[in-house]
């Protein structure tokens, strides 16, 4: 076994803490979601840790669940731009000529518009449940991986082994998954926690917005927006969940970097 | 006046180090030259030879005190005109280096800044240590371009890199090494990336331009027979240690050490010529270019290739040599003509071929860390084929996987391991296995053994004969070195621009009388003989004067 490195033990010990919160959350919040159980804007004690929301609510148990919907959308929505992006960039890549065209030009399109402004757009004219919200997050994100897959699997694509396989008469997906994908895969998961950051700040932002998350709902955007009103009176539940987001962003980060450092050899392996 | 007593450059137990970082292990010391010590005098050349990590480059650049990324000279003394430069601390250094000594580079193309015209990166340095005056310089260089044998000596000076060839270019950057009128130039593998027929030239010029001016040279290379051209003295080296130190002629005509003998006597396979039998593969008119060009890389080519049989495919780089075994492999569809493959004609492209088509047409590349996945074992590597083809699973396949390592002279062990773990030799041994695996007819061999150092090329050349004498397969054979042509062709055509020069059994081809071409590129092909430089130069002004 290697030694962790500071910055990783940091990183992943706050993401972990987070993700185990958001995994256990019925069992450690100490009050329900939706429940009030106090007057507003409370100071913290020994009742309510962080003390209480706008109209109540104990503010531990709202960021605890909050932090349940907010880290499932965003890994929801990762993966599916991940599922999306990669398999469509590392087709383009393999097949060139019109397809890679016809898609590259595609998410050029996509991406030409603020991806904040479509996913405005859309969710304005559909219903916003869970599921919708991780299919609009997912479809946008999905034109940043596709960049990405594209790009490193048009280097893969030239190298002999594939020029081999093609020889051989392999099929397309045993070319992509077998010769490409494994090949790729360690950018690729780098860029992974980078997106995941940006789901989290998406959705959040989307919550602020009103268009996110619903109400009773708890999510962490969505806990600023209720009691932004409360910073001018010196109370400092908005700013409980704003911390919580730049935490989550930075340590998983920090997680992200150790995994590149460990997996691609650059630099004679730098990070081992 | 040459002074055995103080010599230009004095190396004495060398010793040079650097730090390896083993995936997922502690990083860890090598050595990487043990103890070497070597004396030159002025206006006398030493070349250094061996093979790939040998330490030859590492010594070479110790005598300008500089270690290349993260080399360390961590013993020994370098005593350069009777002072040890490895005391001589930054400002001494940069006061020597490239003033004192001087060095040439492998690929000028990668030397040169593409930006800036060639008179002023060659008088760059003799400015900058302020030796001459502008003007002063530019005579000097220009007198270099001549002596160098550049076309237009005058006003080459003001080309940009990209406008003059490879030979070229690698005389511009000995003129530019020369021109501080330094006492020690470095040449590290100064013709390796050069044509054969440009090769000659270069090495010519280098030679008359290091007897005019008197310096003294180190002559890095690991081809034999291009040092016995140019050398006083030859230092044989073999991982990091002396293993032969001599005079040339003692070297080479009477070699001491077991080592430097197999170096002497390679390429001395012996391989008879088959007799005429009827083609497995046809090449008839066969006419191809690139998409969105206009410029027909193979032009109206012809070959055939029986069964069993070599045929070697010569030429320099830009020949449509493998441009061919593409056009074969279907990778380019041809424009004109068709090919014929066992009794069927092949289909164009790729995706019209019969998987039968596929199996029985194999490819080796010259790289073989690039022509297998980094992430896969050797087992899976060749197993893939196995499974493709012939649907083998399991016990099965592991068999075959284990009879074919047996057949590459390669043991049970290396199945489990990845390509990373492999040296250079047994990597192309394990792309000849993945051929092997399906059983063809056919394997087209691009460059296989280019990138190989000369003993391992041996090697696999013996181990590609003795597959052919039990398997039958025959091979289509592209190389640029005639002396891999000569030990293994049961057939040759030579290619020039695209178009078939020569073509027909090996004796015939070899044989006199020569067209232009193939004269220029058999001539052209260093011999392992003292003088043999001048002999061919001879010979051809005499030819040039007959016309």
């Amino acid at each position: 076994m290697t030694r962790l490195p500071v910055s990783a033990l940091v990183g992943l010990s706050f993401t972990s803490a987070y993700f185990l919160a958001a995994l256990f959350a019925p069992l450690i919040a100490p009050y329900g979601m939706a429940e009030i159980v106090g007057d507003s804007w409370e100071p913290s004690s020994a009742q309510f840790w962080l003390g209480t929301d706008s109209i109540g609510r104990d503010l531990m148990s709202r960021m605890i669940w909050g932090g349940r919907t907010t880290i499932f959308v965003a890994a929801c929505a990762t993966l599916l731009s991940f599922g999306l992006g990669s398999i469509l960039g590392f087709f383009a890549a393999v097949r060139g000529g019109w397809v890679d065209q016809v898609l590259s030009r595609l998410v050029d399109l996509m991406m030409s518009i603020p991806s904040l402004i479509s996913a405005l757009v859309i969710l304005s004219v559909m219903p916003v449940t869970l599921p919708v919200l991780i299919l609009v997050m997912g479809v946008l994100d999905s034109t940043r991986v596709f960049r990405l897959a594209r790009a490193v699997a048009v280097d893969i694509a030239v190298m002999d082994y594939v020029e081999a396989a093609r020889l051989r008469g392999e099929k397309q997906a045993w070319i992509i998954f077998r010769e490409i994908l494994p090949n790729a895969l360690s950018p690729l998961v780098a860029e992974m926690g980078l997106r995941f950051i940006f789901a989290v700040l998406f959705i959040s932002t989307l919550s602020f917005l009103g268009l996110g998350v619903q109400p009773p709902m708890a999510d962490w955007g969505g806990i600023v927006k209720e009691n932004k009103e409360g910073i001018v009176y010196g109370i400092p539940a908005a700013l409980i969940p704003a911390f919580a987001i730049a935490t989550l962003a930075i340590s998983v980060n920090l997680v992200a970097d150790w995994v590149l450092n460990r997996t691609s050899s650059l630099k004679g392996g730098r990070g081992a | 006046m040459p002074d055995p007593q103080h010599p230009l450059l004095d190396i004495r137990n060398l010793v040079i180090e650097a730090t390896s970082y083993p995936p997922g292990e502690p990083p860890k010391t090598v050595t990487l030259v043990h103890g070497v010590s070597l004396t030159l005098e002025k206006g006398k050349v030493l070349g250094l030879i061996g093979e790939s990590g040998a330490g030859k480059s590492t010594i070479g650049l110790s005598s300008m005190a500089y270690g290349r990324g993260g080399v360390r000279i961590t013993g020994g003394e370098v005593i350069l005109n009777g002072r040890d430069i490895l005391k001589g601390g930054a400002a001494g250094l940069r006061a020597l280096r490239g003033r004192e000594v001087t060095y040439v580079a492998q690929s000028a193309a990668a030397a040169f800044n593409p930006a800036k015209p060639l008179m002023e990166q060659v008088i760059e340095t003799t400015l900058s240590h302020g030796l001459m005056s502008r003007a002063e310089a530019e005579v000097r260089a220009v007198d270099l371009f001549r002596q160098l044998g550049l076309p237009n000596p005058e006003t080459i000076g003001r080309r940009f890199p990209h406008q003059v060839s490879g030979g070229q270019l690698q005389r511009v950057m000995t003129a530019m090494a020369l021109c501080p009128k330094p006492d020690l130039v470095i040449f590290d593998e100064p013709t390796t990336a050069l044509d054969v027929t440009t090769q000659i030239d270069v090495l010519a010029a280098i030679k008359r331009a290091i007897h005019e001016t008197g310096v003294a040279a180190l002559y890095i290379t690991h081809d034999l027979a291009v040092v016995a051209q140019v050398a006083d003295d030859i230092m044989v080296l073999r991982h990091g240690r002396t293993v032969e130190y001599g005079s040339v002629q003692q070297v080479i005509e009477a070699p001491r050490e077991a080592y430097t003998q197999a170096l002497v006597s390679v390429r001395s396979i012996d391989h008879v010529e088959k007799p005429e039998a009827p083609p497995l593969l046809s090449i008839q008119n066969v006419t191809a270019r690139y998409k969105g060009t206009n410029f027909d890389v193979l032009k109206n080519v012809s070959v055939d290739l029986p069964a069993g049989q070599t045929l070697a495919v010569v030429g320099e780089s830009g020949s449509g040599k493998s441009t061919l075994a593409r056009v074969i492999t279907g990778l380019l569809p041809l424009g004109q003509g068709r090919i014929s493959f066992d009794g069927r004609v092949l289909s164009p492209d790729l995706a019209g071929r019969a998987p039968e088509d596929l199996r029985q047409l194999q490819m080796i590349y010259q790289m073989a860390d690039v022509a297998m996945n980094p992430r896969q074992t050797v087992g899976t590597i060749i197993g893939r084929p196995l499974e493709f083809y012939f649907g083998l699973r399991g016990e099965a396949k592991r068999q075959r996987v284990q009879e074919l390592l047996d057949q590459i002279e390669m043991g049970a062990g290396f199945a489990d391991r990845y390509p990373a773990e492999l040296s250079g030799g047994q990597k192309q041994r394990v792309c000849i296995a993945r051929a092997l695996a399906a059983k063809p007819k056919l394997i087209i061999c691009d460059e296989v053994t280019s990138a190989l150092d000369p003993l391992v090329a041996d090697g696999i050349l013996k181990l590609l004969l003795d597959l052919q004498a039990r398997e039958g397969v025959a091979y289509l054979f592209i190389t640029h070195d005639l002396a891999t042509v000569k030990a293994i062709a049961d057939r040759i055509a030579v290619m020039f621009k695209g178009q078939v020069q020569r073509y027909g059994t090996k004796t015939d081809v070899l044989a006199p009388p020569y067209d232009e071409y193939t004269d220029l590129l058999l001539s052209s092909v260093p011999e392992m003989k003292l003088g043999w430089l001048e002999q061919v130069l001879a010979h051809r002004r005499m030819e040039g004067a007959g016309n």
